[in-house]
């Protein structure tokens, strides 16, 4: 089963290592891992997307927290949680009927257009995994110059931090 | 008061009471090698290769239960080291590593003797960091010390570049040390240890399975307390032997590949089965899905991830073992044992497993049968000396026929399985102890992984006494392939072996040889009451198999019998 779980880690050298070094070492499954700074500056949040059977997920989990550096581990699929993946997409617009069409799209899913040339347009698009698919499988792979994917990144829903 | 870096981890040695140090200088680690020559609180041991000096501090580290400590160059220093960290990290002895490192500003140069230690340790460590500012070092150092001695302890290593330990700081040691993202649960669950007693309290066909985290946990006393209190059978893994009396009535001896009929009986038909600082490896359970398959099972460890990790456990207790084995020993008191004639049937059946004597050799045979010099081992030492073993064959005979009375008795590579662990060791062990009797359990195979040692060994006047039971084969390879290749003995047939009564003269020890069963006695009390290194060489058959055995992938009640 798909998971996504959140891990606030020391903000040093080698840590994100640690944590990739392990999932390779033990053979578990990494679908997408984001990772950036938080408001504290000497901590940083990372986003793994796994899967797994239970067991092996509670070894993840378990694995994660035995790093000296990890300080929390939370299985934000437990509860109700937002994911979001931000996606740069450069694709070719070059006749006028390509231009409109990419606009159009660009509408329907929100994104918005960051960069234009004669030739192509460059889209952002923010959602979950399944909106920012979807608009992917729209443009025909001949048009696609470019994709650019963040990984997930995921909070839980309600007034609680992690 | 300003020191130097060098200066600095001298300094923090000392404030955390380390008394030996194993070791080889080289470039990046000289002005260290500069501040260990102007004291003499913290004693330097040269060995002969870096290997050898991790498990020489492993050696004394398991021996003491105090952290064992190396230093080592940057370069091939540093990888050298590795295999020695892996071993230490697999059997989770409590170690601190101190390699040199190019200066910071050459780091990923590839400077000469520059490898990136960080990186290629950190599967192989509990915890590693790089110094890159000398005001770090102190406060690293006691970190280092602290992850390395805490929790389920394991090896750290401090990598410190060589214009660290050349700059100068302010130096104070931390008193204590403030990590917020590790803190290691100490005290067991009270309703978790209440329901193992109550399941204890009415087992019918209990089994108490423990391993080295008794032994490292030093709680061999509140274990055997516990067990005698319950009346219950106990079983040792290979790491937890000494962890409870192997003399003792109770004791059903080892399990698992190698183990006995009668403890891997009663593992297989035992209906709650207490699992105390052991982590189910493969070459305790066999085939998981026949493993203690009728048992409600109780599991103590400190470390959370060795819960539920190969075998799925109904009451997990996480907490240090002496904690928890205490509480349980309070409780046991409190509640009482139990009925005891319900035990009864039990003990029957443990004892007729028992009387198939699953560990007879042909003690006729015209040839040294590797028993017996373990047999002659344990008697000509009345069971005292402490005993490192190298892998293979030897180790499996040592860890069956010798038996350990006390924690720390029995040092060898039980994870990693490491060829070369014995000597080295040995000698930490007889640093640790200059006044003991320690033998280093040994083939002509693992013996030469670090033969060099022998050298170390003259250099510090250690009256080690090696027993080296020599068949001319891989032993353990061989019964491989003797059993499942048909045979073919690739490769494990050792050709061009050295005399090693000569090797060990020439380097300044004494060797014996035999191959004559009536002469192993007189020959291990000769090297027994002689207070130099004794090399025994004895040539034994070749074709001695180890039994009883657990093919790979079978149950543990599929034993193979002699």
């Amino acid at each position: 089963m798909r998971r996504v779980i959140s891990v606030m880690l020391e903000n040093e050298a080698g840590a994100l290592s640690r944590v990739a070094g392990l999932f390779s070492a033990r053979g578990y499954n990494i679908e997408g891992l984001s990772v950036a700074p938080t408001d504290e500056e000497d901590v940083s949040r990372m986003t793994i997307v796994t899967w797994g059977d239970d067991q092996i997920i509670e070894q993840i989990i378990k694995q994660l927290r035995k790093l000296i550096e990890v300080i929390r581990v939370t299985d934000l699929t437990e509860g109700a949680h937002i994911e979001r993946e931000m996606v740069l997409l450069k694709v070719q617009a070059e006749s006028g009927e390509q231009r409109a069409e990419v606009k159009r799209i660009a509408d329907i899913y929100r994104s918005r257009i960051i960069d234009v040339t004669d030739t192509s347009y460059t889209l952002e698009v923010t959602g979950d995994g399944q909106k920012v698919q979807s608009l992917l499988e729209l443009f025909d792979a001949s048009q696609v110059v470019e994709v650019v994917r963040t990984g997930s990144t995921a909070i839980g829903r309600g007034s609680r931090g992690m | 008061m300003k020191l130097t870096g060098a200066d600095i981890v001298v300094q923090c040695l000392q404030e955390e009471g380390v008394d030996t140090v194993f070791g080889y200088p080289g470039g990046a680690v000289l002005h260290i090698y500069d501040a260990l020559f102007k004291q003499d609180r913290v004693r330097h041991v040269l060995v002969r290769h870096e290997q050898g000096a991790i498990h020489a501090a492993e050696g004394y580290s398991q021996a003491t239960g105090k952290v064992g400590v190396g230093l080592v160059t940057s370069g091939p220093g540093a990888t050298n080291a590795v295999t020695g960290l892996a071993t230490a990290h697999m059997d989770s002895v409590p170690m601190v590593v101190i390699t040199g490192q190019v200066p910071t500003a050459q780091i990923g140069n590839d400077a000469f003797q520059e490898a990136d230690t960080v990186g290629i340790t950190r599967p192989c460590t509990k915890h590693n960091f790089l110094v890159k500012d000398v005001s770090e070092l102190a406060e690293t150092i006691k970190k280092a010390f602290h992850i390395a001695a805490s929790g389920r302890p394991g090896p750290v290593v401090v990598d410190v570049p060589k214009d660290v330990s050349a700059a100068e700081c302010e130096f104070s040691y931390p008193s204590e040390v403030h990590l917020r993202s590790y803190n290691p649960t100490i005290k067991g669950h009270t309703g978790q240890i209440k329901k193992a007693v109550e399941l204890m309290r009415g087992a019918e066909r209990p089994m108490v399975y423990t391993g080295g985290g008794v032994v490292l946990g030093d709680a061999a006393e509140e274990l055997t307390q516990l067990v005698r209190k319950l009346n219950f059978p106990v079983t040792n893994t290979l790491m937890g032997l000494g962890g409870y009396p192997g003399d003792d009535p109770q004791f059903v001896g080892m399990l698992g590949m190698h183990g006995t009929y009668e403890a891997n009986m009663a593992i297989t038909h035992c209906d709650v089965l207490v699992a105390i600082g052991a982590r189910f490896d493969d070459r305790v359970t066999g085939k998981i899905e026949r493993f203690a398959p009728h048992a409600k099972i109780i599991h103590v460890d400190i470390d959370p991830a060795s819960i539920s990790k190969n075998v799925e456990v109904d009451v997990p207790i996480v907490g240090h073992v002496q904690s928890v084995l205490e509480e349980m020993n309070q409780l046991a008191d409190k509640l009482g044992a139990g009925e005891p004639a319900r035990l009864e049937p039990w003990w029957a059946q443990i004892e007729e497993w028992r009387s198939r004597d699953c560990l007879r050799y042909d003690r006729d045979s015209g040839l040294i049968k590797p028993q017996f010099v373990l047999e002659k081992l344990y008697e000509v030492t009345e069971g005292n000396a402490i005993i490192t073993s190298d892998v293979g064959q030897h180790q499996m005979w040592a860890a069956q026929f010798y038996h350990f009375k006390r924690p720390r008795q029995w040092l060898n590579s039980g994870g990693l399985g490491t060829m070369g662990y014995g000597l080295p060791a040995a000698l930490g062990a007889q640093m640790a102890y200059p006044d003991a009797a320690v033998a280093c359990v040994t083939g002509e195979g693992s013996i030469q992984m670090n033969i060099q040692e022998l050298s170390t060994a003259k250099q510090y006047r250690l009256p080690v006494k090696v027993v080296n039971l020599n068949n001319g084969y891989l032993g353990m390879v061989r019964q491989w392939q003797e059993l499942f290749y048909e045979s073919r003995y690739a490769e494990s047939y050792v050709d061009a072996l050295p005399d090693f009564v000569a090797l060990a003269e020439s380097y300044g020890h004494v060797g014996l040889r035999t191959d004559k069963p009536g002469d192993v006695e007189g020959l291990l009390r000769e090297a027994m009451t002689t207070d130099r290194l004794v090399f025994m060489d004895f040539v034994t058959d070749p074709e001695e198999n180890v039994y009883p055995m657990v093919p790979a992938g079978a149950g543990l009640d599929e034993m193979v019998l002699v």
